[in-house]
Parts: structure tokens; sequence; C-alpha cells
């Protein structure tokens, strides 16, 4: 009899795995902190255009979008393409109140820094991008970034 | 004397956790906004006249509303546009079908002849986003492939592979990206 008990007692000792959750915690916690909800919701389509010479838009913070694209709800708006600020479609003369309010969220060390992003869909007419870089100048919000997918040359 | 309470399992808290993990995984976007950073020019002065260029410095660059492409009045494609672009910009000294060369003293690299040219870029109302990315994108690689070139005989590496400032802004100086895009108009209709 005892000599089976003794080779029970051999082998290797199990691995203490009672730290797994306090790792598993800390993963946890990392991807909590560091997650973004996404601010706004789209209410129009935007898929991007593709470029290969994009750069990275540096502080978050200081950029303010604006998506133009044709509305997701077709039925309801249509397929004309449309604005969208904050979460509502708008019209091209509601841009300078829409870049004065954004400054204004801004401290005033950081509003010449304020870089407008344009997400637009690549289906867009011209027309109305146009019409909203005018109303960006007259604004003076020159700086703007032209929202696209990375594209890789083969 | 009290019981002694059994103690909880704490077995499957790793699991609870891995589940929760597991969320925020999926829902975490990582996505980070690239696209390409150009400065919009201050609004013009309609009593202001515009400045007068030479024919031969301009390259002009039209693209109507079925996005066809005119270079220079010839029809163009995107896939030869990087080069048309890239030859027009580059030094020809003393040929005089391309743009006047001017020499410039410019601190770190002596001195540089540049190009006095200017790629003027026209579009239609109708001209789809698309297109117009995929130009402006064609117009960005040819300014990078002549910074590239320029920063390899002077420095020895690529331009984006560029550390210092000075370096950069010496290279930006020899080859600013003259881009002038044209007031809109509405030629063909929406």
């Amino acid at each position: 009899m005892s000599r089976f008990k003794k080779k029970k007692d051999s082998g290797l000792p199990a691995i203490s795995t009672s730290s797994l959750p306090d790792i598993i915690f800390m993963l946890l916690f990392f991807f909590m902190v560091t997650t973004v909800m996404r601010e706004n919701t789209t209410i129009v389509k935007t898929r991007l255009p593709q470029a290969s010479e994009v750069q990275k838009l540096e502080k978050k913070s200081l950029v303010s979008y604006i998506y133009i694209g044709e509305p997701r709800n077709v039925s309801l708006y249509g397929t004309e393409s449309r604005i969208q600020l904050n979460d509502q479609f708008s019209a091209v003369n509601e841009i300078p109140e829409f870049i004065y309010s954004e400054r204004e969220a801004r401290d005033e060390v950081d509003r010449k820094f304020l870089t407008t992003s344009l997400k637009v869909d690549e289906a867009t007419k011209m027309g109305v991008v146009t019409d909203v870089k005018q109303e960006l100048r007259k604004v003076g919000a020159f700086k703007i970034n032209y929202s696209t997918r990375k594209k890789v040359y083969k | 004397m009290a019981r002694k309470l059994p103690e909880v399992n704490a077995g499957s808290m790793a699991d609870i956790a891995f589940l929760l993990l597991v969320f925020f995984l999926v829902t975490t976007t990582m996505d980070v906004d690239t696209g390409l950073i150009r400065k919009l020019p201050p609004p013009v002065d309609p009593n202001q006249k515009p400045p007068d260029i030479k024919e031969r410095n301009i390259m002009n660059i039209l693209v109507n509303s079925r996005d066809r492409l005119l270079v220079n009045n010839k029809e163009g494609s995107l896939y030869t546009l990087k080069d048309e672009v890239k030859d027009f910009m580059s030094i020809h000294p003393d040929n005089l079908s391309y743009p006047d060369i001017t020499i410039k003293n410019i601190e770190l690299l002596g001195d540089v002849p540049t190009s006095k040219g200017l790629v003027s870029l026209k579009n239609d109302r109708g001209t789809s986003y698309k297109m117009y990315i995929q130009v402006q994108n064609e117009l960005a690689r040819a300014f990078k492939e002549l910074k590239d070139e320029l920063s390899m005989e002077k420095f020895g590496k690529k331009y984006d592979k560029l550390v210092k400032e000075d370096q950069i802004n010496a290279i930006d100086e020899a080859i600013p990206m003259r881009i002038s895009e044209a007031e809109p108009q509405n030629i063909g209709g929406n």
C-alpha cells in the first residue's frame, strides 16, 4: 500500500492561479481607461476615401469634426449629401456658428491649434465640400484635415 | 462558538474578469484619425488683382464633373499625374519650357536652386470627393518624392526619417508645396 502512496506525491506542484484574477483585472482596467466611447453618432454614411500620403492627427481634443455624406436613413431624408454638425443635419450657413462654439469650448491658448477634420464620404460631390471650405475660410478655420483611410502601395 | 462561514469560492473570479475584458477588447476602437492635412488660404479681397504669374510657371490641373483630368490642356491620367508634377517641379536649368528657377540661400543647405513652379488645381462642383482626394494624394506624393531626393542628397536620409527640426524646415523651404486651388466655379452643372 505504501508503495502506491509514494507515487502520488511526485510530479509537478500545481501552479497557483490565485493571482490570475488580479492580472486579468489589471488588463481590464487598462482597457477601461483607454477606451474612448465614440462621441458622435453619425447620421450620415461616411465611407472615407483612401490615400497613401497620410499624416496622423495629433491631439484629438483639438479636432472638431464635420461629417458629410448620404443620410443613413435614406427613406426619411433622401440620398442627397448632407452636412452633419454635432448630432444633427445642418445647413452650410450654420458652420461659422459651429466653429465659434467649438472655439469657445477650448482653452484660449489652444484655440489657434484647432483643426477641422472633414469626414466626407467618397461619393460626395465636391460642390458641398467646396461650400464648407469657403465657410471655413470666412471664419478663419484654416487648418483642415481631409480624413482618409490609409492605402498601401504595392 | 459560531460556526465559521464557508469561504466564498473565488475560482470563477477570473472568468468574470475575462468576460468583462473581452467586452472592452471588442468595443475598443483604437482608430487614429489619419488624413491629408492642408491649410486653406485666407479669403481673397475682391478688389485685389490676382498676382501675375508667368504662363510657364503654372501647371494647370482641371478635374471635370465626370472625374476626368485635364493637365496643361491635355487629357491626363491619375497614373501619370505624379510623374508629370514631379517632372514639372524639378529643376531644369536653362530649359524655357519649365518654370523659372531662383537660387535660395537656405541654412544647412547653402545655395539651392528652387523652382518657381505652381500647381494650380481646379475642380468642378460635380467632381467626386474620391477623385479630388486621389488627385491631392498624387500631388502630395510628387512633392514627397522630391523632398526625399533632396533629403537623401543633403542629409543621406529620407525626408520622413529626418528628426532634426531645422533639417526638416530646410527641406520644406527648398521644396515648398506650392499648390493653389482656384476659387470654385460651376461649369459642368451639378
